[in-house]
């Protein structure tokens, strides 16, 4: 399923890298442990976690993933931010907690 | 010039941490720390530093030097030691962490935070939540650490929850801590070779003693000239002699 349409139906703020919307994402992975996300998220992943520091990009990029989603509000770094830009992480944000938004997305990849 | 071998165990709590024994109070810490033949120990509890005074005090005139400090929970949830020489040092990154925690502790779930006199005595009953996280990024609190003239010190790094590869995956670039504290259960060439980035750190061993029962089960030897923050930094460097000698276990 492609980004973009994930972001419409969930109604997603787009923080950075919207030419980043076209990716398909092929799974999720929900986890604040970076070692954890490190260890056990897959390529083309939506990363849902709660972190904002720097360091998720990084991950973010290692791993491959499709993008990244800040739940309950999370507001990233400014340094999160301009990382992102540079390596065209998209970073979505919603007001709704982690486990709505996976399953709400588990949902929509799993109809 | 003289330099000397000092055993010293940098990450110890006492009664004030929610999460410890009421047992190790200030003068007990202090007794039990000369028993098991420590020099040196730093007071760590988690965001509060309310119990340093009293410690330090019960140590004036026997044969065990304290440093006041804290164990600190960044927003990111990454546990750093902050050591001072000083309580006055410490106080203005105590005043910031005080001002950037949240919540109210509840004795009921977390335990009781008694800041106890060195006549073993209850002050008063802490009532910030400290096993709570402040809302401060690490980066932020590395540097308020080094600004206030303090020393800091990644906590257990091998430990998964609350430590700063577990929490954020590596080191982030542009934060310089001065040294890496190993917990006892990870022999320290296990990290040398599992944790990237850190051939450049010096590793420390400490208890993180919770209870009295804790004390003396790691440490770290270190030379230095006197027990000082000074020596001590001179020594996290391996400068001029100074350096980290062995840690046990």
């Amino acid at each position: 399923m492609k980004l973009e349409e994930i972001a419409g139906k969930l109604n997603l703020r787009v923080l950075c890298c919207d030419e980043g919307l076209s990716r398909e994402v092929r799974g999720g992975f929900v986890g604040d442990l970076l070692s954890d996300v490190m260890a056990n998220s897959r390529e083309g992943d939506l990363w849902i976690t709660r972190q904002v520091h720097p360091n998720i990009v990084a991950v973010a990029v290692m791993k491959e993933h499709s993008a990244i989603l800040l739940v309950q509000g999370g507001i990233p770094m400014e340094d999160t931010l301009s990382r992102a830009r540079k390596e065209g992480v998209p970073i979505l944000g919603t007001e709704i907690n982690g486990f709505e938004a996976a399953g709400k997305i588990y949902g929509l990849m799993n109809p | 010039m003289i330099l000397k071998d000092f055993r010293c165990d940098l990450h110890v709590h006492t009664c004030l941490s929610p999460c410890s024994d009421l047992d190790i109070y200030p003068k007990a810490l202090v007794e039990r720390s000369i028993a098991e033949g420590l020099d040196v120990i730093a007071v760590c509890d988690h965001n509060s530093s309310e119990n340093v005074s009293y410690v330090m005090r019960a140590a004036a005139g026997k044969p065990l030097v304290v440093f006041p400090g804290m164990e600190i929970a960044t927003s990111e949830e990454v546990h750093v030691l902050a050591l001072f020489d000083s309580v006055e040092g410490l106080l203005d990154v105590q005043r910031a962490v005080y001002d950037a925690l949240p919540g109210e502790n509840d004795e009921d779930v977390f335990g009781c935070q008694p800041v106890v006199n060195e006549l073993d005595e209850v002050e008063f009953m802490n009532p910030h939540l400290l096993i709570g996280a402040t809302t401060i990024p690490l980066g932020e609190m590395v540097e308020r650490i080094g600004g206030a003239g303090g020393l800091a010190i990644a906590a257990h790094i091998d430990r998964e929850s609350f430590s700063v590869f577990g929490q954020l995956g590596f080191i982030p670039e542009g934060i310089r801590f001065d040294a890496l504290e190993v917990s006892a259960r990870t022999p320290i060439s296990d990290c040398r070779r599992n944790f990237a980035g850190i051939s450049g750190y010096a590793l420390i061993r400490s208890s993180d003693a919770h209870r009295l029962g804790d004390l003396g089960s790691a440490y770290t030897t270190i030379r230095m000239k006197e027990p000082s923050l000074s020596e001590l930094k001179a020594a996290l460097k391996g400068e001029k002699g100074r350096k980290v000698v062995d840690a046990f276990p």
